[in-house]
Order: C-alpha cells, then structure tokens, then sequence
C-alpha cells in the first residue's frame, strides 16, 4: 500500500510547490500579508513605494466579498491568515471587533472624526451608497430628488434595489430608510405596492435590472455607489461623452472601510507599518482612480470625473458601528416581514 | 487499493463537514432543531427538488437524441460538435446566467422574460449540464457492439424486443449515472440561482450561502447542510445507485447516415443541439464585441492591457493559473479516483464506497465544503490555508466521482485474459501492459480525465471561505472586472469568458483527438 501512497504524497508536495511554497504558511517577516475583498485595488507602483521605504514586501489575498472576508476572520479569530485585514466596513466592524479580529491599533495620522467613532482600527477611506438613474430615460420627465419619492405613482415599476440579507448597498439602502424616513417600516410597504424590485446583489441590480449605462434592464433607477456614474464615463468607449447615468445626492448612505492589524499576525511589526502607509499621500491619492471611494485624508487627489459626475455627497447619512450593529439583524428581519 | 480514496474522503469531506455539524451542535442545537422544523426551510427543500427533477428531466430530453446521434452516426463537423457541447460545462456559472438574462432576461434578445421563475432556470441547467449526459450515455452508445443487437434479431427477436433485453440493459446504467449526476448539480446549484432566481427563488444551497458567508448564523448554516445531505442520502438510497457508464472496446461504430430519413433526423437533432449549444456561447463572443450596437474592439483591448493595478489580470498568466490549477487537481482526482475504480473493479470490494459516497460530494454544498475546510484545517498542525493547496485539492474532491463513474465500468469490463494471452506470446508484463491494456483502457481513461479537467477548470463548485494566494484565474479574473460598471468592463469580461470558452474547446478536441487515433491505431 505505501507504493500508493507515496506517489500520492509526490504529487501533493509537487502541487503545493506549483500554486505556493508549503513554508509561506510562516512567512519570513519581511513579508505583509494583507487580507481584503475582491474590490481591491491598488497601484503596483505605490506598493513598491512600501516596500523600498520599509524593506517589507506586499502579499495581497483577496477572498470574497467583504461579508466572505470579515467572516472568515471571524471563524479564525486569533489564527489568522494574514497580518492585515482592509476593507471592513461600518456595517461589520462590530461583530469583527467583538469577535477579537482586531489588535488594538490606530495609525497615529488617523482622521479625528471617523477614527474616534472607531476606535481599534484604522479609516482608509469612504464611499456612498445612492440611488442612480438613467438619464436618457429621465430627459424628458423629472427624476426622482431622493428615495422620497420612490413611492410617488410617477415612479411606480423603476426602481431595482438590493437585499439588505444578501447585499451590502442593499443593507447600507435600508440603513439610510431607517435612518432618514419618518416610519421606515411603511416607507417599505409603500415602496413595495408601488412596485419595486428586489434583487439579490448590486451585479445583478446594475447589469440586469437597471437600464441606464453598461445596465441591460429596463428599471431606470437603482441602488448603487456615488461614484458609479464616474466609472460608467471612465470606462466607456468613448470618456468625452456625456454619462449616462447621474446619482442623487439625498439620503446617501456613508460606507467607512477601516483596515486594522489581525490578532495573532505573525507579522505585526509590518503590519502596523502598512496600516500607516495607508494613509499616506501616495496611498491615498491613488485610492479614487483604484477603487472608486473617496480618501480620507483631507487634500488627497481624486479623478478629475470625480469632481464632475461623483462629487462626494454632501449630507450623508451617517450611522456608528455600534449603532448598526445594534439594530441591523433586528431591521433585517422586520424589512424581511414586509417585503417576503 | 481502497486505503487512499477511502482517506482522501474521509480528511477532505467527512472531517470538513463534521466540523460544521460540531460547531452548529455546540453553538445552537436548539436553534438547528428550530430552524429544521420551520416551514419555510421545507418550502425551499421542495422548491429545491422540484426544479432538480425538472432540470434534470429537460436535460435528459434534449441530450439523449443528440448523444444517439452524436454515437450512431458519422458526419462531418462531428468531432466539433462533440467538444462544443463540453464549453458550456465548464463556463463560470456567473457567465452562463449572464448569457441567459441576455436571452431571456427583462430585455432579453427572445423577447420572454424568464427570469425569477423556475423554467429560467431549467434552461440555463439544461444548458450547463447537456455535456455530461451526452459524454457519458454517448461514450457507451459509442462502443456498443451492433451486432449483438443484430444477432437478437437473426435468433427471431422482434427490433422491441431486441432493443429492450439487449440494448436498454445496456444502457441503462449509463442514462442512470448520468441522469443522477445532473440531478446532483441542479440540486446544489449555486450561481444560476443567484442570478436568474432574481432574489425571488430560495434553494437550499442559496440559504446556506446567505447564512454562511453573510449572516454567519452557524447554527441555521449547518442544519441546511444536515437536510441537504439528508436529502441526497434518501435520494441515492430511493433510485439506487449501483452502475456506472460503460466504456469498454475501443471500437468506433459509429457509421454514416443512410437513406433521406436518418439523414433528416441526423440534421434536425445536429441543428437543435448547435442551437441550444451556441445561441448563450454566441451571446458572450458578440458582447465581447458589441458596444451600443456599434462593432468594437475596446473590450478586448481592455483585457490585454488593465493597466498598473494589483487587481489587474493579465490574460495570458491567468490562463496559465488556470491551467495549473485545473491540471493540479485532474491529475489528483484521476490518481485518487483511479485507484477507487481499480479497488473497486478488481477487488469487487467496497461496493457501499461506489453506492453512496463516492457520489457525495457532488451532492453537498461547496460552501459548507469551505467553511469546514476552514474550521477543520485553520489551526496548526495542520494549516493548510495560505497554501493554496485547499483549491487544489476541492476542486478534486469535485472531479473525483466522475473519474470513478467513468473508469470503474471500464476496468471491471476489461478481460484479463488479454494480459495472459500477451503473456503467453511472450511479451513482458510491461509491454503487455503498454500494448494491450493502455490502448483498451485509454478512452475511458481520455473520458475521465476530460471530466475531470472541465469540472476544475471551471470552477465548478469553487469552494467559498478558501482564500487563494496564487495567480488569479480566468473566473476570478471575470468576476473582478464585473465588479464595477462601465460599458468597456463589461465587454472585457465577456471577452475573458470568450478566452475560457477558446481554451475549453481547444483542450478537448485535442483530448478527442489523441482517442481517436489510438482507438483507430488499435
């Protein structure tokens, strides 16, 4: 039987070479290992900034989206798979921090006003969660000013919204109905009798459902990002053409993403180090173009379609971790009552 | 012979999903027992059902007539057709339902809107699934003997008759396994749900993701687990599940058309396959084209160029990782599944192995797969999570049924005698080997390990809470340039689904290729 098993063994020492050396599991502590979602995205060159500046080397690992993310932070709490964890947002930083995710540390250049609503970690950087509608459809009749109106018969059949169980604009939505209307719960069946459509994630509400832009569906309005409208011009065939999509600067959802050091990192010296960074010009200047947020450190460049289609909003809602996490599961459930 | 199948399951799937069952038990026994006798989780459990018997029923009905005249006849273009109906197999699920919404989405090109309703979804299975009836009925039609039928007639059986004691039993096996694999992947269905179900169709595997990787309620988590492997347990025990495909001689009998009717017949089923085959295939190339209407190429050159971006992929090594990645794991699950097949055909042992067990993993969810893995293999001594290694051996633990089902038939149908008779002649018991087995063996042995590459190379299953550090692949590829709008993205990431799409055919027409040859050689 050992002549059987030995290949075996060849073939998986032979396979774990292929894909990853079996020792970075105790990575040399020149090495950061950063843990995030699949939204990602920083410029190589600024993560060589990193490593000429401190002689630490960059190891990103996407998993997911951030609710895969925190929770498989969560389920190895204190044996973590990396040193850093970047993209917890508002809306998870509670269940995280009462788990023990987080090392107690805040990068010392921190943002006062985010950072004290969350102590522990680390504000990177924010976005907004806002309706966005289809321009061409709405040429010639008047859009909607704020969720508000959604239950007008005007607008009834043209609005695509996320599950707040399944999506995270979906649950930033709701969030900004608690928040902002004055009974949120018949907001809710009024939006429903008025014939809105709920989906199960921002893919399928933007490139399904929603008509304007790079959306195939025939809803004029959906629940999306602030800057969605900025992308649609940066990334379309033709960047001098109008956008064909427009937010709407009311009751806007503010998303926060922290990045904090993992308990038990093997690497927390480096960690720290890259959480610092991460506020820096370099870092933050380079945050809009990447990953489509706002940086939160005052004076940082953003794209120039930002100023036009995606400026930050003005007003929005703001809720702390605390309170979300307070009330979320409960808000969740009794949407869900109404909406199922 | 059986020692390692026997383990890789038991570390790779039995301790994972125990793990989870652990934690559901000491965190909340009486909210499982809750969450089992709501009547909501039933409703889904019989919504799970019931769109996996129709799925599986609308795949058998197309599949059957075009996997008899893909077998039966020859004609030309027909090595094509044989590796185009595979691409669909392995095409990330996220690209299929995009590709149907397209076609029978609000504003599909069909003009009916199916989305949020359960025949959507019966398409897109038929769509994704067709292969594996096709290859695996196909591979025994392939290779059955018509002059066994013919000899049933020349002793006076009526052509009823001769069909229905000499060829059915036959095939039957074949159409079970086959029907039973598709049954497998409709009821553990994830990405077609999520998308074409519109947030409206709840199946078990959808609320076990939701309370997994969403609300993290492991409780709720594990009793959906518990039912759904309940369920597949009840099923495999009510249908039985003891065959497996035979592919056994390496004869092709496949013969040309003859005569006005079996060439009409041969065309009509030809053009319907083509046709249900190409039309989503079509759809993804001609959005990888098409901006507005306008012909374009912008989305292409995306691909090729995205840029000084850590989130950038560059085409050419994600093809490389997925390569890697999906030959890892092929050759993984044809050792490990080979040597199941060979304990099993020669042994005759180990029969409870190849009724239930082997067929399991298909039949459970790839998230409690992964949570387990995380729960399992997360603490030290055995961390196995930054290595990669995990995705590599998921994507077998996937694979490995159908390399059982399609060579465990083929070895227990091999006559040894060949090797005695080689023997005999005074050939060495290696050349007899190279010379006699390897030829007689090698289409299964092509089948299986075609299988096998398709199911990884696609991610079929992919295991959510498995972090990867290697390269990124063509699915993970698709999905982060999805993950913003913008009409060139959007292009860009049909274009890396067409890539795929390439790679697939490629591979599997050459697989073809070196059977036919030796089976012609032979």
């Amino acid at each position: 039987m050992k002549l059987f098993i030995a290949p075996l063994v060849l073939l998986l020492a032979a396979c774990s070479a292929d894909v990853a050396d079996p020792q970075s599991t105790q990575p040399p502590p020149d090495e950061v290992v950063v843990l995030t979602h699949d939204s990602f995205a920083v410029s190589k060159k600024v993560l060589a900034e990193f490593t000429e500046q401190t002689g630490q080397k960059v190891k990103i690992v996407q998993n997911g989206d951030t609710g895969q993310v925190v929770n498989a932070a969560i389920l190895s709490a204190g044996s973590p798979q990396g040193d850093v964890l970047f993209g917890v947002d508002n809306t998870f930083l509670s269940r995280a921090q009462k788990a023990g995710v987080f090392l107690d540390y805040q990068a010392p250049a921190s943002a006062s006003d985010l950072a004290q609503q969350a102590p522990g970690v680390t504000p990177i950087d924010t976005g907004a969660v806002c309706l966005n509608y289809d321009r061409e459809y709405f040429a010639d009749r008047p859009a909607p000013t704020g969720p508000a109106d959604l239950v007008e018969p005007q607008y009834r059949d043209l609005t695509v919204v996320q599950n707040p169980a399944t999506s995270s604009p979906g649950l930033a939505f709701l969030l900004s109905t608690v928040s902002a209307q004055p009974d949120w719960q018949q907001y809710w069946r009024d939006l429903k009798d008025n014939g809105v459509k709920v989906v199960d994630g921002w893919d399928n509400a933007y490139y399904q459902q929603f008509s304007g832009g790079s959306g195939e569906g025939t809803r004029p309005i959906v629940v999306s990002y602030s800057t969605s409208p900025a992308a649609e011009v940066m990334f379309a065939e033709d960047p001098q053409a109008p956008p064909p999509t427009a937010n709407i600067d009311a009751d806007c959802f503010q998303q926060v993403e922290y990045a904090g050091v993992l308990a038990g990192a093997r690497n927390e010296a480096g960690a720290k180090q890259f959480v610092d960074f991460m506020l820096s010009r370099s870092f933050q200047d380079d945050i809009g173009s990447q990953m489509f947020v706002y940086p939160v450190v005052e004076g940082a460049t953003v794209p120039k379609a930002f100023e036009e289609y995606a400026p930050e909003p003005t007003d929005p809602v703001v809720m702390d971790p605390e309170q979300i996490a307070d009330g979320r599961d409960e808000w969740i459930d009794q949407w869900s009552a109404i909406m199922e | 012979m059986l020692v390692v199948p026997v383990v890789f399951l038991l570390v790779m799937f039995v301790v994972p999903v125990a793990a989870v069952f652990r934690v559901g038990l000491e965190t909340g026994p009486s909210q499982m027992l809750e969450v089992m006798g709501a009547g909501r989780t039933w409703q889904i459990l019989g919504f799970t059902v019931l769109q996996a018997v129709l799925s599986t029923a609308a795949t058998m009905l197309v599949a059957l007539p075009a996997a008899f005249v893909l077998a039966t006849f020859r004609f030309p273009g027909r090595g094509l057709i044989r590796a185009l109906v595979l691409v669909p197999f392995v095409m990330p699920t996220v690209v299929v339902a995009a590709a149907f919404l397209a076609l029978i989405g609000p504003t599909g090109a069909l003009g009916v809107d199916l989305s949020g309703s359960v025949w959507g979804l019966v398409l897109a299975h038929m769509f994704l699934n067709i292969a594996v009836v096709i290859r695996v009925v196909g591979s025994v039609l392939a290779t059955m003997d018509p002059r066994l039928e013919e000899a049933a007639r020349v002793l006076g059986a009526s052509r009823w008759t001769a069909w229905r004691r000499v060829t059915w039993p036959l095939l039957r096996p074949a159409l079970r396994a086959s029907a039973l694999i598709v049954f497998l992947f409709c009821f553990t269905s994830f990405g077609v749900v999520q998308v074409l179900g519109a947030g409206q169709l709840r199946t078990l595997e959808v609320e076990i993701y939701r309370q997994t990787a969403y609300l993290l309620d492991l409780p709720a988590a594990a009793a959906l687990s518990l039912l759904q492997l309940l369920a597949v347990v009840a099923m495999l025990a009510v249908v039985g599940n003891s065959g497996g495909a035979r592919t056994g001689n390496a004869v092709d009998v496949a013969r040309a058309p003859v005569g006005w009717r079996q060439r009409g017949g041969v065309a009509a089923v030809v053009v319907l396959t083509v046709v249900v085959v190409l039309a989503p295939l079509a759809i993804i190339v001609v959005r990888s084209l098409m901006i507005d209407g306008r012909l374009t190429t912008v989305g292409w050159q995306m691909l090729f160029s995205q840029g000084d971006s850590t989130n950038a992929v560059d085409p050419f090594s994600a093809v490389l990782a997925s390569l890697r990645t999906a030959g890892g794991a092929t050759l993984l699950a044809m050792l490990v599944g080979g040597m199941a097949a060979f304990g099993l055909a020669f042994r005759g042992r180990g029969g409870w192995l190849r009724s239930v067990d082997a067929l399991m993993p298909l039949g459970t969810s790839a998230v409690t797969v992964g949570l387990g893995m995380l729960l399992a293999f997360g603490r030290p001594p055995l961390d196995l999570r930054n290595t990669g290694l995990l995705i590599v051996l998921a994507q077998a633990l996937v694979a490995i049924p159908f390399v059982v089902r399609v060579l465990a038939p083929a070895l227990s149908g091999f006559d040894r005698r060949y090797l005695d008779a080689a023997a005999v002649l005074g050939r060495s018991p290696v050349r007899a080997l190279a010379g006699v087995a390897v030829p007689l063996l090698l289409p299964a042995v092509v089948v299986a390990a075609g299988f096998a590459f398709a199911v990884t190379i696609g991610e079929f299953g992919a295991t959510v809470f498995l972090a990867s550090p290697a390269d990124p692949t063509l699915p993970v590829a698709i999905s982060r340039l999805l993950a913003r709008p913008g009409e060139v993205t959007v292009a860009a990431a049909y274009a890396a689904s067409a890539v795929l799409m390439l790679i697939t055919a490629a591979v599997v027409v050459g697989m073809d290729r070196v059977r036919l040859s030796r089976a012609v050689a032979f």
